[in-house]
C-alpha cells in the first residue's frame, strides 16, 4: 500500500480541475495508455497573457491524478513565463510529498506543462523531440534523464527510474542510464559487460558481420516502430541467437515476429539456411 | 471507516474462529517442544500428528507424506531444489509463464547459473488468450534431460485451473517428476492425491483460514527427496527446525474447516462469484473477463475495465471499505502490468485496469450487491477524468 499524504488522497478523490476546455489556447498530452499513465493539459489565456482557465484529463494511478490536479492549481493565474519555471518539485511539495517510486507522476506534470508552452510558442519541445530515446519501454529521452539527474542530484539507476520510469521495463537501457549518470555527475562510467567474443573461422566472421549489419539496418528499426527491439546474442554457424527487448519481449506474437520477420530478413540478405532462436528468456 | 468488504481472499484470508481457538493452548500453557522426551513437551507431539492427519485427510494423502513448512514459497523452493538435487545429471526444467514468483523467480535464477556454474535449461510454457496451457508444447518440451515439471494447479490472478492430471500423465510416461503449486486450489476444490499422477504439491495455510507463516509440502512416498533446510531430525529429517506448533495445529484445524465447507464453496460461493461477475460485465461497458469462463476455481474473478487504471479503482473502492487486487503496474511499483495478463496477451489498455475479486465462505450476498452498486459509478467517474474516456465511448458507437 502506498503511503500517500492526505493532500494526495484529497486531490485524487476530489479533483478540482478535471475536465475539458473548448478551444483551449494551450493543449498538450504526454504519456500513453500502454505505459500506464497519460496526462493532457488544456488552458486559456486572458488578455494580459495570464492562465485564466486550466483543466486536465489523466489516465493513471492516484498520484498521477493528484499531481495533475496540483499542477493546475499551481499554474492558474500565472503568465506563461512564470508557469514555465514550475518544476516537478513544486508539484510534489504542493501535495506534501510523493512516495519516491511515484516521483515520475510529478515529472509527467512538468513535462506536459513544458510541452504545452513550447507548442504554444511554436518552439521545439526539447525533452521529447530533441533527445534520443534511451528507454524504449516508456519512450524516455536522454534529455529528460539528464535533466532529472541534474535537477535532483540523482546517483543511481533506481532513482532515475523513480523519476522517469526509464529502466523500469525490460532493463535493457540500464547500461545507457549508467553512462548518462556518469557523464552528468562527472564520475567514471561503470564497466560495461564485455560482449562475448565471437569465435570461428573467417567465413563465420563474415557471416556474423553481415547478420549484425542486417539486424541494425533492417530489423531493429522495424521492431522499434512498435516499441520493441532485438539484440544479437550469439552466432554459431548458421544458428543466430537473439533476445527480444521492449514490447517484443513479452509480446504474445513475438514467436511470429521472430519467424516471420527476423529469420526471413536474414535468410534473404545473409544466408538462406539461417535459423533464428530466441534466447531472451534464458537470459532474463 | 466503513465496514470492510473483503474480496481479496487469494491474497490472504481471515483466520477462522475455531482455528484461532484451537491454537490458543499452544500459545499459552502447552508451550513444550514436541521433540522433548519429557511428558510436558512430548504431549505436544500428538497434536502435531493430529494436524498432519487432518491435512492428509483433506488431500487424500498419507500423513507420512506431509512435511510442514513456513509458507508456500518455502514448499515450492524445497520441491524444485529437491528434484534438481535428486537428479543431478538432468539439466532441464519446465514451468509456465504464468507461475507465481515463488516458482518463476527461482527457476529464472537457476537458468542464469552463476558462481562458475552454467545455468539450467529452462522452458517456460505459454498460455492462450484464456490462460489455458498448451499440452502439446509440454509434450514436445519433455526430454530425457528434464529433471522436473513444475506447473501450478490454479492461477492466483485469474483462478484458471490447469489440467494437472493430464500434465502428470505426460510426465509419468517420460519418467519426469511433476510438482504442482496448489496454493490457490486447496480448500476450493476436492483433492484426492492418492489417485492423481502428482509427485509433489505445495500449499499455504493462510489462503484458507489458517494463520500466516505455515504451509506444507506433500511428497509422494517413494519420491527421491533432498531437504532444503538441513538441521535437526524434525519432520523425519526432511525439514530441520523446531515445528511451529501453534501454527501447525491451526493448519490442521483449518484443514477440517475447509473440508466441511467444500460443498458450499462449489455452490454458494460460486453462485456469488458468478453474480458479481455477470453484474459487473452487464453494467460496465468495455469490461472483459480475464481467464477461461468455466475452468476456474469457484471463488475468483478477474475483470478488466478498459481505459482506467487499477490503482485508482482500488483506492476508490477502498473508500467504501471494499478490498480487492489489481494486475496494474502502479499497484506493484514494478511499472509493468501483471506477467500473467501479459502472457495471455491481454492488451495493455485492459491489463492496467484489471481488478481481481476473490471470495470466501465468509462472503455474503449483501457484500456482493454493495460492490455491484458502488463500482460502476467509480468506473464512469474515472473514465470522465481519463483522456481516453471519449475514445472509449467513440469506440462503442
Amino acid at each position: 500500500m502506498w503511503d500517500y499524504t492526505a493532500k494526495v488522497k484529497d486531490h485524487f478523490l476530489n479533483p478540482r480541475n478535471a475536465g475539458e476546455i473548448a478551444r483551449p489556447d494551450l493543449d498538450a498530452t504526454v504519456g500513453n495508455i500502454t505505459c500506464g499513465d497519460a496526462l493532457r493539459i488544456m488552458a486559456k489565456l486572458d488578455a494580459a497573457g495570464r492562465i485564466a482557465e486550466a483543466k486536465f484529463q489523466t489516465f493513471g494511478c492516484a498520484s498521477a491524478i493528484a499531481s495533475s490536479d496540483a499542477l493546475i492549481e499551481i499554474i492558474k493565474g500565472k503568465t506563461l513565463q512564470e508557469a514555465s519555471r514550475v518544476t516537478n518539485d513544486d508539484i510534489a511539495a504542493y501535495l506534501g510529498g510523493l512516495p519516491e517510486e511515484k516521483m515520475h507522476c510529478s515529472v509527467m506534470g512538468m513535462e506536459a506543462l513544458q510541452k504545452a508552452i513550447a507548442q504554444y510558442r511554436h518552439e521545439p519541445f526539447e525533452l521529447e523531440e530533441e533527445g534520443k530515446i534511451v528507454c524504449r519501454c516508456f519512450g524516455v529521452t536522454d534529455k529528460l534523464i539528464e535533466k532529472v539527474i541534474r535537477d535532483h542530484h540523482l546517483r543511481t539507476v533506481d532513482e532515475v527510474t523513480h523519476y522517469t520510469k526509464a529502466g523500469g521495463g525490460c532493463h535493457g537501457c540500464v547500461p545507457e542510464i549508467e553512462a548518462i549518470l556518469a557523464k552528468v555527475n562527472g564520475t567514471a562510467p561503470a564497466a560495461a559487460a564485455a560482449p562475448a567474443a565471437p569465435s570461428g573461422k573467417l567465413t563465420n566472421l563474415r557471416r556474423i558481420a553481415l547478420v549484425q549489419q542486417v539486424l541494425e539496418a533492417e530489423v531493429r528499426p522495424m521492431l522499434q516502430q512498435d516499441g520493441g527491439d532485438v539484440e544479437l546474442v550469439d552466432v554459431d554457424g548458421r544458428r543466430v541467437q537473439v533476445a527480444f527487448r521492449g514490447h517484443c519481449a513479452w509480446c504474445p506474437v513475438s514467436d511470429v515476429t521472430l519467424k516471420g520477420a527476423v529469420e526471413a530478413k536474414l535468410r534473404e540478405l545473409v544466408d538462406p539456411q539461417i535459423v533464428v532462436e530466441d534466447v531472451g528468456e534464458k537470459l532474463a | 471507516m466503513p465496514k470492510v468488504i473483503y474480496l481479496d481472499n487469494n491474497a490472504t484470508t481471515a483466520v477462522a474462529p475455531e482455528v484461532r481457538e484451537a491454537m490458543m493452548p499452544f500459545l499459552t500453557d502447552l508451550y513444550g517442544n514436541p521433540s522433548s522426551i519429557h511428558t510436558f513437551g512430548g504431549q505436544v507431539a500428538a497434536h502435531v500428528e493430529d494436524a498432519r492427519e487432518a491435512l492428509a485427510d483433506l488431500l487424500g494423502a498419507h500423513p507420512s507424506e506431509i512435511i510442514f513448512a513456513s509458507c508456500g514459497t518455502e514448499s515450492d523452493n524445497t520441491a524444485i531444489l529437491s528434484a534438481l538435487a535428486s537428479y543431478p545429471e538432468r539439466r532441464h526444467l519446465i514451468t509456465t509463464r504464468v507461475e507465481h514468483p515463488a516458482v518463476l523467480n527461482l527457476c529464472q535464477s537457476l537458468a542464469q547459473g552463476g558462481a562458475g556454474k552454467t545455468g539450467y535449461r529452462l522452458t517456460l510454457l505459454p498460455v492462450d488468450a484464456q490462460g489455458m496451457l498448451d499440452l502439446g508444447a509440454l509434450e514436445s518440451a519433455l526430454d530425457d534431460d528434464t529433471a522436473l515439471v513444475s506447473v501450478m494447479w490454479a492461477n492466483n490472478e485469474t483462478g484458471v485451473l490447469f489440467p494437472v492430471e493430464e500434465i502428470g500423465e505426460l510426465c509419468r510416461r517420460r519418467g519426469v517428476l511433476f510438482h504442482t503449486d496448489a496454493v490457490q486450489v486447496v480448500g476450493k476444490i476436492p483433492i484426492n492425491l492418492a489417485e492423481m499422477p502428482i509427485d509433489m504439491l505445495s500449499l499455504s495455510g493462510h489462503k484458507w483460514h489458517a494463520p500466516k507463516g505455515v504451509g506444507a509440502l506433500w511428497v509422494r512416498r517413494g519420491t527421491r527427496f533432498s531437504p532444503l533446510l538441513r538441521g535437526g531430525h524434525q519432520e523425519h529429517n526432511r525439514r530441520g527446525g523446531t515445528e511451529s506448533v501453534p501454527l501447525v495445529v491451526g493448519l490442521g484445524k483449518a484443514a477440517s474447516f475447509v473440508k466441511r465447507h467444500l460443498a458450499e464453496e462449489q455452490t454458494r460461493v460460486r453462485a456469488l462469484r458468478d453474480r458479481l461477475e455477470k453484474g459487473l460485465l452487464a453494467t460496465c461497458p468495455d469490461a472483459r473477463l480475464n481467464g477461461h469462463p468455466a475452468r476456474r476455481v469457484p471463488n475468483t474473478s478477474n475483470i478488466s475495465f478498459e481505459y482506467v487504471e487499477g490503482e485508482s479503482i482500488l483506492l476508490m473502492l477502498d473508500q467504501h471499505g471494499i478490498c480487492a487486487s489489481s494486475g496494474s503496474a502502479c499497484t506493484t511499483g514494478s511499472l509493468e502490468p501483471s506477467h500473467v495478463l501479459r502472457a495471455m496477451g491481454v492488451p495493455y489498455t485492459a491489463a492496467h485496469g484489471s481488478i481481481r475479486f476473490s471470495l470466501s465462505v465468509y462472503t455474503t450476498e449483501e457484500e456482493v450487491d454493495t460492490v455491484l452498486e458502488v463500482l460502476p459509478p467509480i468506473i464512469r467517474r474515472l473514465r470522465e477524468i481519463s483522456p481516453f474516456g471519449r475514445q472509449a465511448a467513440a469506440a462503442r458507437t
